[in-house]
């Protein structure tokens, strides 16, 4: 199969990778550029584990292609901490103890993420709902919603 | 200076401490086992799996499989004649004459990609002989029933489990305690009732993923996502006749496990295949699609339950049975019918009691180990009939609950004395929390509010011997290394170790690192990470060697300043004395020792403390009666109660409220023991309203996220309560005992009786999906059809 170079931009950092045309994003990630944060749940859009931010909005990696992402701007929950600092979002579910086995948390911190950029004070409402397409089968979602709760809270304090 | 009370729990025994691996999970830098690197050598498995449900396999010709560019070996069952199986050995690595399941692996196939793998499977042809199949245990359990296992009574066995040579039943366990049949006329009340409860599956976000590599000597290494690396290794190398020593089993964080990730499940095909080409990992991943048709299974269940209760709600008699559709193998079913039958009478005090449990072959997917190990489909119906018997003698439910619970010091079941237990706590706690006795109005004119509640017991199911071993290895810096070999499976056992550690040692959370991933070349043996039995079981272990450790760190210290080691501690890493006030770093003495005076030689040397653990009190049971002196090493019990608003127009239950409470002995980490409950109760909820592996004719008719639909971020109750009881267990670490199971065996039943309470309508087996109830209220006529 022929191969297709393709330029992005991958936390920041400008990245040139050969895929095949039917590589997708998530296998791009993790089996060309060893990103094994994000996660493999189902290939299929069902589980939201490899949910990655593409130009801004969180997406299932597995059910892009790689060749989409010509002049992408992504980011992946490798780039969610910056300069050592922890992204509200990942202090928040350490806080609030939405983390247990830990798979579903990255595509999860990404959904969080992309939904306090667009809405910087969501609803308990509009946090469920930005986050249904992330499955976790450990924490019952409690300590999760409260945790986006409490990073918008805190980014509210930031900026003051 | 004053000497601390050693009765008192040390810090940070009881603290809630940040996880020790919340960090690395939430950078994404956590390894689990997809992440591991193999390099341009990994080879990708893929399985060819039996398209039958029951069917003899006549021959398989993998040659044009063989020949396509990039396969480098094509497996069958050929030189693998072992058995695996943990109680009862049935099962080939790969299924050599006969095919039990839809999904039973006959061949697999080992390539330079997945897709020539994928490819290569199409290759293979497999001629089978069709043969009747088994889909209802009850059937499997007749005479009539074809018979799955010819072989049954050659198998090698548990000397606790007891098939049936030349039946289908794997395993039955009987109670036989009083007079059940003289007791039904002195019963004011009886209820008698049958639940069909279905298949489930476990669910992890992670699926089964596992890597081998053969060396040229012969050793196998093996990576996977896994709950029980010793037993599979044990189990590994038995049905490959080998040594265990031959074995190494990596097991870096597991991606959710539930029971679906104990024993030996999918594991040993990759080590088969990497068998045929010696050098090379091969990865073998199961895509959803495949889980779900292939993974273990919660075993469906046929349960029968008749019990009676005098006028006062004093419960005299139970009868009940339970069918246990086992599926083709039995890795774990067997002992779930065993545990279902020795806690059979749910927890309370029954004088007259019968309980049959039988394990049944079908072919239907093998029933694994999940979460609340057969209580969760037990107490489903057995707590809705004793909410019945409440309702027939006009009896609060939760008032018969508290009068017949089990207490410490009763006889239970088995004859076994009940230890202390805070279940009548739990049970006030739960009532009062969700305010029992008010009335709330429904938030509508069609919708309809109610409370429901429902207690549970639950043992660890294991072998009896299941044992523990630690080690605590002491650094140059003053921290502490503990080995152990259980794993994190997202519970925070790693965590609560650290904390076990450091407080037994006297160091503090921040100078405790566990050595992982766990490895069975250098980790210390752990039977397994099942039955909630590794806080009690493991910690008890991770504390004898703390305080191996320390008090080699102290006899040193004593020798050194000619003190009496009863004068010496070590707090906040610092050996200090009581007698003199005096007080040395750990950093500076755990390694290179202590001078003798005037530097005349030296004392000690590196640390290392051991400790083990293993329960050496459980005793048989008549296989007759199911009596003994101790049937079990403990039992967690607790009570849930929820407030629903069943919608009458369109059957959907909310849960507006739910409460949990459990006797967890100690909580070693409260915030992780509320998550335990918080998300057994949200999985549990799951269970109730949506949770069913479908099966039509052996094949799993619904495996996707779509298709099979679990709770989802909007489905969580926005009130939930967590409640800690503390009635300590005598020989748990600190008086701890488990709590990872018990969460959500209660949940089905506590809702179905709460929708009881609003509508006045019995739902009867989950899933109690809105189509379903909204039926169940049209056929009471309290809704018309449309």
């Amino acid at each position: 199969m022929s191969l297709h170079r393709i330029n992005l931009k991958i936390n920041g950092v400008a990245e040139q990778v050969d895929v095949a045309s039917n590589t997708t994003l998530l296998q791009m990630l993790r089996d060309r550029l060893a990103l094994t944060g994000t996660k493999n749940g189902c290939a299929a859009g069902e589980c939201g584990a490899c949910t990655v931010m593409l130009n801004g909005e969180p997406i299932n990696s597995c059910m892009i292609l790689a060749v989409e992402c010509e002049g992408a701007d992504l980011v992946t929950i490798e780039g969610l901490a910056k300069d050592g600092q922890l992204d509200v979002v990942q202090q928040a579910i350490i806080d609030q103890g939405g983390v247990q086995c830990g798979f579903c948390t990255p595509g999860i911190l990404i959904s969080a993420r992309a939904l306090l950029n667009r809405n910087p004070d969501p609803t308990d409402y509009e946090i469920r709902d930005a986050l249904v397409g992330n499955l976790c089968r450990c924490t019952g979602y409690v300590p999760i919603i409260a945790a986006v709760k409490q990073a918008a809270q805190m980014q509210k304090q930031a900026a003051q | 200076m004053e000497k601390s009370d050693s009765q008192k729990i040390p810090q940070p025994v009881g603290e809630n401490v940040q996880r020790i691996d919340a960090l690395e999970k939430v950078t994404g830098s956590a390894v689990f086992g997809d992440d591991i690197q193999f390099g341009p050598g990994l080879l990708h498995a893929r399985i060819k799996r039996s398209p039958h449900p029951h069917a003899l396999i006549k021959k398989i010709d993998g040659s044009k499989a063989l020949a396509l560019p990039g396969v480098k070996a094509v497996v069958t069952g050929e030189g693998f004649d072992g058995y695996l199986g943990l109680y009862l050995q049935d099962r080939h690595i790969f299924a050599t004459d006969r095919v039990r399941y839809v999904g039973d692996p006959v061949a697999g196939v080992a390539a330079t990609t997945e897709e020539i793998a994928e490819k290569a499977l199409d290759l293979i042809d497999v001629e089978y002989e069709v043969l009747p199949a088994v889909f209802d245990p009850e059937y499997g359990a007749t005479p009539e029933a074809p018979l799955l296992h010819p072989d049954l009574k050659n198998y090698a066995v548990a000397n606790f489990i007891f098939p049936k040579a030349d039946t289908n039943i794997s395993n039955h366990f009987r109670i036989r305690k009083g007079d059940t049949s003289s007791a039904w006329a002195q019963c004011a009340a009886v209820v008698e009732h049958k639940y069909r409860v279905p298949h489930i599956q476990h669910v992890p976000i992670e699926t089964h993923v596992a890597v081998a590599r053969v060396d040229d000597r012969g050793k196998i290494t093996l990576w996977g996502s896994s709950q029980s690396p010793f037993a599979q290794r044990n189990l590994i190398a038995k049905a490959l006749h080998i040594s265990q020593s031959d074995v190494e089993v990596i097991a870096p964080y597991v991606g959710g496990g539930f029971g679906c990730k104990a024993g030996v499940s999918m594991e040993a095909l990759a080590v088969a295949i990497a068998m045929k080409v010696r050098g090379r990992p091969v990865k073998l991943l199961l895509t959803r699609e495949e889980e779900f048709h292939t993974a273990f299974v919660r075993q469906g269940v046929v349960a029968y339950f008749k019990m009676g209760c005098d006028k006062d709600g004093k419960i005299l008699a139970m009868e009940n049975r339970y069918y246990w559709d086992g599926g083709a193998y039995t890795e774990y079913g067997v002992n779930i019918t065993r545990a279902s039958g020795y806690s059979g009478t749910g927890p309370y005090r029954v004088p007259n009691v019968s309980v049959d449990s039988f394990c049944v072959y079908t072919n239907h997917p093998v029933g694994g180990p999940m979460r609340g190990f057969g209580m969760p489909e037990m107490h489903a119906g057995l707590e809705q009939c004793v909410d019945e018997l409440a309702h027939a003698i006009k009896m609060d439910p939760a008032e018969i609950r508290l009068r017949n619970c089990v207490r410490g010091g009763d006889i239970i079941l088995t004859g076994m004395k009940m230890h202390p237990t805070g279940l009548s706590e739990c049970i006030q706690k739960a009532r009062e929390a969700i305010h029992w006795d008010e009335v709330h109005p429904a938030s509508g004119p069609n919708k309809r509010r109610g409370k429901g509640m429902a207690i549970m017991w639950k043992a660890p199911a294991m072998s009896p011997n299941a044992g523990s071993s630690a080690w605590v290895e002491m650094n140059e810096d003053g921290t502490a290394t503990v080995g152990l070999g259980g794993q994190e499976i997202g519970q925070g056992t790693f965590t609560v170790m650290a904390q076990i550690a450091a407080g037994t040692l006297g160091i503090p959370f921040e100078n405790v690192r566990i050595a992982r991933p766990v490895d069975t070349d250098y980790s210390p043996y752990e039977w397994q990470t099942v039955a909630s039995r590794l806080t009690w079981s493991m910690g008890n272990a991770v504390m004898a060697a703390a305080k191996d450790a320390k008090r080699q760190i102290l006899e040193v210290v004593a020798e050194a300043w000619k003190e009496n080691i009863d004068d010496l501690d070590i707090v906040n890493g610092n050996v200090i004395s009581y007698k003199t006030e005096e007080s040395i770093s750990l950093q500076d003495i755990t390694i290179y020792g202590m001078p003798r005076e005037n530097f005349n030689g030296w004392i000690g040397g590196p640390i290392v403390g051991r400790g083990k653990f293993m329960p050496t009190y459980v005793t048989g049971l008549d296989p007759e009666t199911g009596q003994g002196e101790r049937s079990v090493v403990h039992y967690t019990t607790g009570a849930q109660a929820v407030e629903v608003e069943v919608d009458l127009e369109t059957g959907r239950v909310e849960v507006i409220k739910a409460v949990a409470a459990f006797d967890v002995g100690k909580a070693i980490n409260p915030k992780l023991v509320k998550a335990q409950m918080e998300g057994g109760l949200v999985q549990g909820l799951s269970t109730a309203f949506f949770e069913t592996l479908r099966l039509k004719d052996g094949v799993v008719i619904n495996p996707s996220f779509v298709d099979y639909r679990i709770a989802t971020s909007s489905d969580a109750p926005a009130d939930i309560e967590s409640i800690i009881v503390e009635t300590a267990q005598d020989d748990g670490p600190f008086g701890a005992r488990g709590i990872g199971e018990h969460s959500l065996v209660p949940t089905v039943p506590a809702v179905a009786n709460a929708i009881y309470a609003a509508t006045g309508v019995r739902v009867g087996a989950p899933p109690f999906s809105a189509e379903k109830v909204f039926l169940a209220l049209m056929e009471a006529g309290l809704v018309k059809g449309v």
